[in-house]
This record gives structure tokens, sequence and C-alpha cells, in this order.
């Protein structure tokens, strides 16, 4: 079994996470808002699988490259 | 005596009842839609004051006479008229919101990938192609007034600009100052409708999947205080007539970049400019008398807006596609869409859109590129109109 991990893209805010460990994603899926430069931006589910770990929460304040989730594929 | 005669009802003629249905949808867009509030309820309510008659807020003196309504060579007399003339006519509220939008625009995805500089001029030509078709309409068809200084204003609204559109039309056609105004805006408001379909015709859906690293390099604060400067001196010494739009927007992002002039950037970026687009709604607004807007150039300026603004796009898409042809690490052709300067609207639909191609892809700050080129493209091309034609 494989794992993709999705990192954050650019500095911001997390604003709302929309996913929990444990729970199935499908391609295209909200995993969390970010915002940045005054928008709101979601962080898409870039495969189908099940999320394992969630490293960010509401309100956490995010750089470019860490880990949001690792999803399971 | 108080009668018929002294309240508006009288003077009331059914072209007022249509510009104040056309506030109304104005403010409908601006507070329910939420499309360009900021703008569209300033302009919706001056509208709808400019159309009471009597009401003495646009009045001029010529001659000695009160005329009841703006008069290009008289002096005005009403609240609004004043403030379209000391503000709009004198050049100060345009200039000085791009001083207020310098403090607020961020070039780092520009020096970055200074590449984007070229998407942020390829996406004018749409400004050209819309000057030389509204010249065409104006020379072929003879109850159409329409001359150079006319067809590059309809033309500028290509580069979704509004303080540009309207800083060159009160230089070259005064006249179309409302038409020109509203149509920039609420192209700009309409971008989310207007370029999605255009981008998808160009594209295939591998193109708008291309994936680009999202972070672009770390940019120095020498680098971020430089361009500013640099870039002022450049553009103005290519095209001195677009010292004052240039001028003021570099200089409210130098106050920002400069790290020791925070609350000059802050003002700029807040109470400054939201003070400045209060004055510019309502007399913008207030230029759309009925008589006065209700003739059939302003429809042509909304239509050949329309035609500036997707020409634009076209191009910018077009010229990312070829700059493909050239680039060893590709760049999503989707990009060249956000040189038009329509900041950030652009940049979000070419965010949103390449999400949809591929989930990984997050282009927001490659797109921001071109975005902010786009402004500097935009003023710049406002720039050569008035050097050959002011």
């Amino acid at each position: 079994m494989g794992k993709e991990i999705v990192e954050v893209p650019i500095t911001g805010k997390i604003t709302s996470v929309n996913v929990k460990s444990g729970d199935q994603v499908q391609e295209g899926d909200v995993i969390c808002i970010l915002e940045s430069m005054k928008m709101e931006n979601p962080i898409l589910a870039p495969v189908d699988g099940v999320v394992g770990e969630v490293s960010v929460s509401t309100g956490q304040v995010v750089k470019p490259g860490e880990t949001i989730v690792v999803i399971d594929i | 005596m108080f009668g018929l005669f002294e309240t508006g009802f009288a003077s009331f003629y059914w072209g007022n009842g249509v510009m104040l249905a056309i506030g109304a949808i104005f403010l409908y867009l601006g507070i329910v839609k939420k499309m360009e509030p900021l703008l569209l309820v300033p302009i919706g309510f001056g509208v709808i004051l400019i159309n009471l008659p009597l009401g003495g807020l646009m009045d001029s003196i010529v001659q000695g006479n009160i005329v009841e309504a703006y008069a290009i060579g008289g002096e005005p007399a009403g609240l609004l008229s004043r403030i379209f003339r000391y503000g709009l006519v004198w050049e100060l509220i345009p200039a000085l919101i791009f001083l207020g939008l310098g403090a607020m625009t961020d070039f780092s995805p520009v020096i970055a990938n200074p590449k984007t500089l070229i998407l942020g001029a390829g996406a004018q030509f749409g400004v050209y192609f819309a000057f030389f078709v509204a010249l065409f309409f104006g020379s072929t068809f003879s109850g159409i007034n329409i001359g150079l200084g006319e067809a590059a204003s309809i033309g500028i609204i290509g580069g979704a600009d509004g303080p540009t559109t309207i800083y060159l039309t009160n230089r070259l056609a005064p006249q179309f100052i409302g038409a020109t105004a509203v149509a920039a805006y609420t192209y700009m408001a309409m971008v989310p409708i207007i370029q999605p379909p255009i981008i998808k015709a160009l594209t295939s859906k591998r193109e708008r999947a291309i994936y680009m690293k999202p972070q672009l390099r770390p940019v120095s604060r020498l680098e971020k205080i430089l361009f500013p400067v640099i870039g002022a001196i450049i553009i103005i010494l290519l095209v001195p007539k677009s010292a004052p739009l240039i001028g003021m927007f570099m200089l409210g992002n130098i106050l920002k970049e400069s790290g020791v002039t925070d609350r000059l950037a802050n003002t700029a970026a807040n109470a400054f400019i939201d003070i400045l687009t209060i004055l510019l709604g309502v007399s913008v607004g207030a230029f759309m008398s009925a008589r006065s807007f209700l003739q059939p150039e302003s429809l042509l300026v909304f239509g050949l807006g329309i035609a500036a603004f997707a020409v634009s796009t076209f191009f910018g898409v077009i010229l990312a596609k070829f700059m493909n042809l050239f680039l060893k690490e590709k760049i999503n052709p989707m990009i060249g869409a956000a040189g038009v300067s329509a900041v950030p609207m652009s940049a979000r639909v070419v965010q949103r859109m390449g999400q949809q191609a591929n989930p990984r892809n997050f282009l927001l700050m490659h797109a921001m590129g071109p975005n902010v080129a786009g402004v500097i493209g935009t003023a710049t091309a406002a720039g050569i109109f008035l050097g050959i034609l002011g």
C-alpha cells in the first residue's frame, strides 16, 4: 500500500479541516481550506484513498512544504 | 407656492426611470450577488441620485447660466460635479488609487518568475484589437460618433483595469466616462463567467492539467525594494505618459516593501484607497444621467468592451502556449489568461480551473505573476495611447 503526502503549497492559515483520520476520500475531495492572499483556497485530495494522519488543525498558520495529510492508497 | 412644478416629478421622463432601474440593478449585483460591491454600490447609488431631476448634484455654470448637467467647458456648481471636476478631470483620484493599489501589491511572483511579465504584456492585445474595431465602426457608420480618442477609451477596457480606464477616458473621450468605467468594472466582476469558456476552448484538458511546482523561489527584501524603483525608471523612460499611474503605483509599492513606512503603506492600502473609491464610485455613477448615457455609443462601449476583454484573454493563453514551444519546463497555459489586470479575480479563476484539471495543481502564485504584470501592462498601454493621441 502506497502513501501520498499532501503538502502546504503556499504560506497561509488553515480555516477549516474537512477530513479526519480514517475517512475515505476520492480524488478532488476538499481536504481543508487554506486562507492565503485574502482568498480561501481549497486543498484537494490528489488521489483516492484513506486519510491516515492529519497534521493540521483549524487556525494553524502553515508554511510551504509542511504536511497537511497523508493518504493511504 | 410649492406645487408640482417645484418638485422633480414634472421634469422626470422615461429615461430617468430606465436609469433608476439600472442603478437598482447595480445595487442588487453589488449587495446580493457580491459583484465588486465596493464599486457597484456607490456607482449604483450615484446613478439613482443623478436621475432625480432638479437635485442639482451635477449642475454646471455655462456663460452665467446654470445647466442641469455636467458641462465639460463650464464651471462645476453641484456637489458631484465638483468632485468629478477636481477629482477625476484633474486626474487626482485614479492616479491616487494606484498609490493604494501599489501598497496592496506583492510583486514577488513577478520577481521570482520574470517570464510572467511577457504574459502581462501579451494580454494587452485585446486593447488594440478593440481600438481598431471601434475605429472601424466609427468610420463605417455615420450615426456612430467614434474617433481615435473614443476608440482608445473603449479598447482600454480590455485591460480590465478600472482606474486606468477612467484615467484614459477622461483625457481622450470624457463624454464616455460613465459607460467605459461601468463596462470595465462590470466585466472585472464577470471575470469568473467570461474567462473560463475562452480558456477551455483554447486548451486541452492535458494542457490545463500541466503541473507547476506551487512554490516559487524566495524573493529577498532587497529585490522587492529595487523592483518598484527600477521598474518606475525603466517604464516611465520608455513610456513617459504612463508616469502618473506607474509612478504612483510604484510609490505605493515601495512604501509597502521598504519596511520603514508601514504606517504610510497601511493608510494607503486601507483608509486612503477607501475614501478615493467612494468618491470615484459616486462620481462615475453621477455621470450616468439618462440624457448622456442612453445613447447608441454606450451600447457600443459595452459590446466592444467585452470583445476587448475576451480577446485579451485569448491572446494571453495563446502567448503562454507559444512560450511553451521554447520552454524546457512547461508552464500551464492558463496562467496567460491572468495577464488581464483583474487582480486577483483572474488568478483565482486560473487557480480553480487548474485544480479541476489536476487536483495536485496550485497555480495561484504562478497566475499572480501575469496578473500584477497585467496592471503594469494596462497602465503602460494607456500611456502609449496618451503619447500618441493625448
